[in-house]
């Protein structure tokens, strides 16, 4: 387990919440910042702050070098070759919609499939919609197996000649599962599919690798690995990036233009059109730094010891589901459950009332809540700054949740 | 532990139409029928309703949601059932304002649905106790058209 000290690192959980001491169970949703973070972007704004990419003078320079010394951290973050194939985008959602506009669109005819699971983000599904509606393309479904997790097998029956794209989660969101990419992207590529890979929940948990991945594309965002909102990134190979058009075209973008027609900067720029994020991405890298000074495996391993821990405790008040795999270490640290005669709603407002703050909902996961059969869950979720009194928080309130409505 | 809070918002009417909902079912006889969700939240409800001559004849709900959200429509469809259209979207209005923290006027008789008002102190709350609200204004609209 890490050393509760690492809570010094982030100052908004030394706070009461409705007179008790902040539990922070929602960082699935979005992470807690360490000083680190807010420091690295108010530094940037209150000595750096310029346009990049055009400015002659020292503080273009340095805003510049900030910008693309991020773009540097990321490349390493996921062992890309060149940082070509890093764009920053607003986010995951961004970046799968600049996959779905502008790859799908010039790659996916009529007749074409796309091939996703049930367990997918709203962010990794509807793009996809978008895209068989626009080009008379199918959308099809990977089957879950009971415990929610992806059989290779049910992967491979799925596959046919006219699979153009597989889209996966990493880590799902709501059973904590984490899928074999590596595998699917080897079944992908031997059916001539490009694997897409929503990277949102395996990016703050996990060592990525995209070129031991071999995927094709990979998106992340930054506000769930300790950085701001607003800022994600996309990998892509190079070689797809290179034939694909921009999606948003404005300043920054261009190389040459003229009254009727325009030209593109190289990669990755062609695809950043308009001012960037530039705090965004500065405040995203001093992110990246953070974990990896703690160590991506220790934080891994740190989670899979509360997640046992918090699964094992949870066993013990009655009439508690949790969804997903019963294995503490086939998840990351998600855990989403329900406790029978109370409705999740319910259930986090008496958390709440106890200083607990837990996710209630569909967690943007319509489809795996209709496969699932439930209206919506609850869910706890994990992070480096987590304790194993925190989940004793929960667990107190849980049983307090159950007496109070029966 | 907060459950003077807790108590704030869950009082024991709220709790009571929760637990053993009235009016819960589908009306056969419906000619106003309204399907309405809370896309943040998953919250669903199913209204049918009766409407003759501008009178609700009756009404009935079936809904998947908290305690709030169905509380509330349990105590709605109580309210409206007898009253002319225009008065239950009166009352649909009032149920807002209420919600916002505002005072309504006093010949508004809530009865039960005054312990509701407690809601408003829970800001991501209000959106559970206005579905039905809204569901049963969206069906009154929808059969005057």
């Amino acid at each position: 387990m890490l050393n509760n000290d690492i809570r010094k690192d982030f100052p908004i959980l030394d706070q009461e919440v409705n007179g008790y001491p902040l539990v922070y169970l929602d960082s699935a949703a979005t992470s807690q910042k360490p000083r680190q973070v807010i420091e690295a972007v108010a530094n940037y704004y209150q000595n750096d702050n310029a346009n990049v990419h055009r400015g002659v003078h020292t503080l273009g320079n340095r805003a510049t070098e900030g910008y693309e010394g991020a773009r540097e951290t990321v490349r390493k973050f996921l062992n890309a070759s060149s940082t070509e194939e890093i764009v920053f985008t607003r986010g995951t959602t961004t970046a799968l919609n600049l996959i779905a506009q502008s790859y799908g669109r010039a790659n996916i005819s009529e007749g074409d499939e796309i091939l996703i699971t049930y367990m997918e983000h709203h962010s990794n599904i509807i793009p996809w919609q978008q895209l068989a509606k626009a080009t008379g393309a199918v959308l099809k479904y990977i089957d879950l197996e009971e415990d929610g997790t992806i059989a290779l097998e049910k992967v491979r029956d799925a596959m046919t000649d006219r699979t153009k794209i597989v889209s996966m989660m990493y880590v799902s969101n709501v059973l904590g599962t984490m899928n074999p990419i590596k595998e699917i992207t080897e079944i992908a590529h031997a059916h001539n599919s490009i694997m897409v890979v929503d990277a949102a929940q395996a990016a703050p948990h996990l060592k990525l690798d995209v070129q031991d991945l071999d995927c094709d594309f990979l998106a992340f965002s930054g506000h769930k690995l300790c950085g701001p909102t607003g800022i994600g990134a996309l990998y892509g190979k190079k070689a797809l990036l290179n034939e694909m058009e921009p999606i948003e075209f404005g300043g920054e973008m261009i190389d040459f233009v003229g009254l009727y027609d325009s030209s593109w900067k190289e990669l990755p720029w062609k695809f950043e059109g308009g001012t960037p994020i530039i705090a965004g991405a500065i405040g995203m890298a001093a992110a990246i730094d953070y974990i990896e000074s703690i160590g991506l495996d220790t934080i891994e391993k740190h989670e899979h010891e509360l997640v046992a821990y918090a699964m094992e405790q949870m066993k013990t008040v009655e009439g508690l589901e949790i969804y997903g795999p019963r294995d503490s270490s086939k998840r990351a640290g998600i855990v989403t459950f329900n406790l029978e005669g109370v409705h999740p709603h319910d259930l986090a407002t008496v958390l709440d009332m106890n200083g607990v703050a837990v996710r209630a909902g569909h967690h943007c996961c319509q489809p795996l809540m209709k496969w699932l059969d439930v209206s919506a869950t609850a869910r706890a979720s994990f992070y480096l700054y987590n304790t194993k009194e925190d989940v004793d928080r929960l667990v107190e309130g849980l049983r307090m949740a159950k007496e109070y409505f029966q | 532990m907060g459950n003077e809070k807790l108590d704030q918002l869950y009082r024991s009417v709220i709790m009571d139409h929760y637990k053993t909902p009235r009016n819960k079912g589908v009306l056969e006889s419906s000619n106003v029928t309204i399907d309405m969700n809370n896309p943040t939240c998953g919250d669903v409800i199913h209204l049918t309703l009766q409407v003759e001559d501008d009178i609700v004849k009756d009404a009935k709900f079936e809904g998947e949601g908290c305690s709030i959200s169905m509380a509330s429509a349990s105590m709605m469809t109580q309210l409206i059932k007898g009253k002319n259209t225009e008065d239950a979207v009166t009352a649909a209005h009032a149920f807002s304002d209420m919600m916002l923290g505002k005072d309504i006027d006093d010949s508004m008789d809530f009865g039960d649905i005054e312990a509701l008002t407690g809601v408003a102190k829970f800001p991501a709350r209000i959106k559970c106790a206005t579905l039905p609200w809204k569901a049963m204004e969206k069906g009154i609209a929808s059969d005057s058209e």
